[in-house]
């Protein structure tokens, strides 16, 4: 169904995790879902964040918000709640601890106080009540993990890990990395340990494998996807390169493995000098891109420093899988605050909305 | 508990009770420079008190004279030097901001709104006023206490930042008596009559100043009043070495109620290793507790002062991460907080914004 060599020749590909069975043979524990309404009122997924997808602090906390400055909206709708997600998620995490473990310990594991996401890793573990490690916090003795603690070491059997799998383990992946634990990957090869997500998501992270996935729910599941994806042009495939180079300027060029909005073209909004320049990159290395045609994303009134105008949005649902699949009743709405705007990243100048489902 | 949570927490209590303390030294000094013919006195205090808080090289390095202003300047908003009062307060917030998780959000926001509002001073064009400047940086020390104590959970975590506080306390009563010892011993230099300005620095320095009045006034009236007299009249050296016993002993006090607070909140967080450390507060308390002032004078308060600062620091050895520095300037810590390091890490540890050094 995936070309091979795009799985095996993917930079995201861990050879390491050869032979490893994870637990509960789950991958991506947590997965953010970017959903967009196009002109004609379709959602579609315009891409699968399977790697550390982050953001989920700002639905809590912009509901929180929401209900202190406008309670009487929620006492007019039936809002379905979003404030358990700490508690699923804690669950979520508990269920997929390696086997035989009755009581498992989960801990967070953070880059620390100077990554951007810091708040999130922080006040996750806070909701969830567990420790907000960072890798000096942690050590492998006889294939274990343990943290230190004013009580001497402390076996973990979970990690939800906030850095990617380049800095868990300086003795396997990056030497340089400051912000893993030498050894994890020996205990994480023997069983002892589950890592969420798992090492490795990020080759279904990618924008390459992106259009294989309705195929893949057809194949493994034997469904039709129920929300369909954005039609994408492979540039490693000639016709499709052949085509987005005849139509830049009307096209979204991505970086397969871009992530914050960094690293792509809207072709309506680039000068003439930065589509010459992406076209010099696409024909260099044409495996490096995909195309997307230029979606009329829905808008949502937004309050700006001209009064409410109307500015373009996603929402990233979360889904949660272990023992069961759990979805919280909402997600990140994120909305681009320059006027006209497709890039809703917040390292962008993104901003974020809170976001209803109602109950009938 | 994690060994760098507690780490953190110690470092950030001991920063917010620094700046209280240097907050102190320059609202006294600064009162003082308010009085006439006190120039002298003045420079000498802020001298003798800059070198016992190893602050004076930094000083140095960018002045040319002790002059007030600019020692007030210096020690309460320089943003380069790590010892001023603007960066135990930066440190006080980057410390908490590494474990907020473990905080109350109460105790967080305290923090973090101080060090909001000290930036927007900074802002600020004009300079602040050192009197409000000061006053402030011990409101806000006052209210991160009383938060502290009124809202965080009775566990690992709240006694380790007590810990911070009182050791800090110590610290510092030490080095501000250590500044002061030379007008201090009796006998040492029998001629010289000591300032009685440089006395209430000291005793406002350490909030003492109305504490002593009113337990001098009580007990001993006439005392009170015969050494007020004398201190401006220049009467004979006997009744001044009384007073200056009553001093020192208003100070050993305030000593000895830091290392009760230590010891009985270490017995709260003790573990397998940790006895040590537990014997040797012990040992200390123990020293306070039943030494008499004589003997102390016996052996000359600088020799005790000296002993006191050495036995707080030696507890580093011990590995609990009561590290008192040997300078002014703090230690890099590496707390393992009674566990032993085990396998080999990388042996670095994330100083840059624990400790400014």
């Amino acid at each position: 169904m995936v070309p091979a060599e795009q799985v095996l020749c993917n930079s995201q590909y861990r050879p390491e995790m050869q032979g490893v069975d994870v637990p509960g043979g789950i991958y991506a524990h947590i997965a953010g879902i970017d959903i967009v309404r196009d002109d004609a009122g379709e959602f579609r997924v315009l891409e699968d964040n399977l790697r550390v997808p982050s953001g989920v602090s700002y639905m809590l906390e912009n509901r929180k918000m929401m209900m202190r400055l406008f309670p009487e909206l929620f006492s007019g709708h039936r809002v379905a709640p979003v404030d358990h997600y700490p508690d699923v998620l804690f669950d979520n995490l508990r269920s997929v601890a390696p086997t035989g473990v009755a009581d498992p310990t989960v801990v967070l594991l953070t880059a620390g106080a100077h990554n951007s996401a810091y708040f999130e890793h922080a006040f996750l573990a806070q909701q969830m009540g567990i420790e907000l490690v960072e890798g000096q916090d942690l050590f492998v003795r006889d294939e274990a993990v343990f943290m230190r603690t004013t009580q001497g070491p402390q076996r973990v059997d979970v990690i939800y890990r906030r850095i990617d799998d380049d800095f868990l383990d300086p003795l396997v992946f990056r030497p340089d990395s400051m912000l893993g634990v030498p050894g994890l990957l020996t205990a994480y090869r023997a069983g002892r340990i589950t890592i969420a997500n798992a090492i490795g998501t990020g080759v279904a992270d990618d924008k390459s494998i992106y259009p294989y996935v309705p195929e893949m729910i057809r194949f493994y599941l034997g469904q039709s996807p129920i929300i369909g994806n954005v039609h994408t042009w492979m540039l490693r495939n000639k016709e499709d390169k052949d085509y987005v180079l005849a139509h830049l300027p009307e096209l979204v060029i991505k970086e397969v493995h871009g992530a914050g909005g960094y690293g792509m073209l809207i072709g309506p909004a680039a000068t003439k000098a930065e589509i010459d320049a992406f076209r010099k990159q696409i024909i260099a290395t044409p495996e490096r891109y995909i195309a997307q045609p230029t979606l009329a994303v829905s808008t949502c009134p937004t309050f700006t420093g001209h009064g409410a105008a109307p500015r373009h949005i996603d929402l990233r649902p979360f889904v949660l899988s272990g023992r069961d699949i759990t979805i919280v009743p909402g997600g990140l709405t994120r909305v681009a605050l320059r006027d006209g705007s497709l890039v809703v990243n917040s390292s962008q100048g993104g901003g974020t909305k809170d976001t209803w489902v109602l109950e009938t | 508990m994690l060994s760098r949570t507690a780490d953190h927490l110690y470092w950030m209590s001991r920063y917010i009770e620094r700046a209280e303390s240097l907050a102190r030294l320059v609202d006294a000094h600064h009162r003082m420079s308010l009085l006439p013919h006190s120039a002298d006195t003045l420079a000498k205090s802020l001298q003798s008190t800059m070198t016992a808080l190893h602050m004076d090289e930094a000083y140095n390095e960018r002045y040319d004279a002790v002059e007030p202003r600019a020692v007030f300047e210096f020690v309460s908003l320089d943003r380069d030097y790590s010892g001023s009062i603007f960066s135990c307060l930066r440190a006080a917030r980057e410390n908490a901001r590494a474990v907020r998780g473990s905080l109350t959000s109460e105790l967080w926001e305290t923090l973090n709104s101080t060090w909001l509002e000290l930036r927007s001073l900074i802002a600020r064009r004009s300079a602040p006023d050192i009197g409000e400047f000061v006053e402030w940086v011990k409101k806000r020390s006052h209210l991160t206490r009383g938060v502290t104590i009124g809202t965080m959970m009775r566990d690992e975590a709240f006694h380790v930042t007590r810990i911070g506080t009182f050791l800090e306390r110590a610290d510092s009563t030490a080095r501000i008596l250590t500044a002061h010892q030379g007008d201090l011993i009796p006998g040492a230099d029998a001629g010289v009559v000591p300032d009685p300005y440089e006395w209430s620095v000291l005793l406002r320095a350490l909030s003492a100043f109305e504490v002593y009045r009113r337990v001098y006034r009580d007990v001993i009236t006439p005392f009170r009043v015969a050494q007020l007299l004398i201190l401006r009249d220049d009467m004979p050296r006997s009744l001044l070495r009384c007073c200056v016993a009553a001093l020192l002993r208003c100070c050993v006090a305030a000593l000895l109620r830091c290392c009760k607070e230590v010891y009985s909140n270490l017995k709260s967080v003790a573990n397998e290793q940790s006895s040590e450390t537990e014997r040797r507060a012990g040992e200390m308390h123990a020293m306070l507790h039943f030494s008499r002032m004589e003997e102390i004078t016996a052996l000359g308060l600088p020799r005790f002062l000296e002993q006191f600062l050495t036995r707080l620091r030696s507890r580093r050895s011990h590995r609990v991460g009561f590290l008192v520095a040997p300078g002014g300037g703090l230690s890099p810590c590496r707390c393992t907080f009674g566990t032993k390091p085990v396998t080999a890490t990388s042996g670095r540890s994330n100083t840059a914004y624990k400790v400014c050094t």
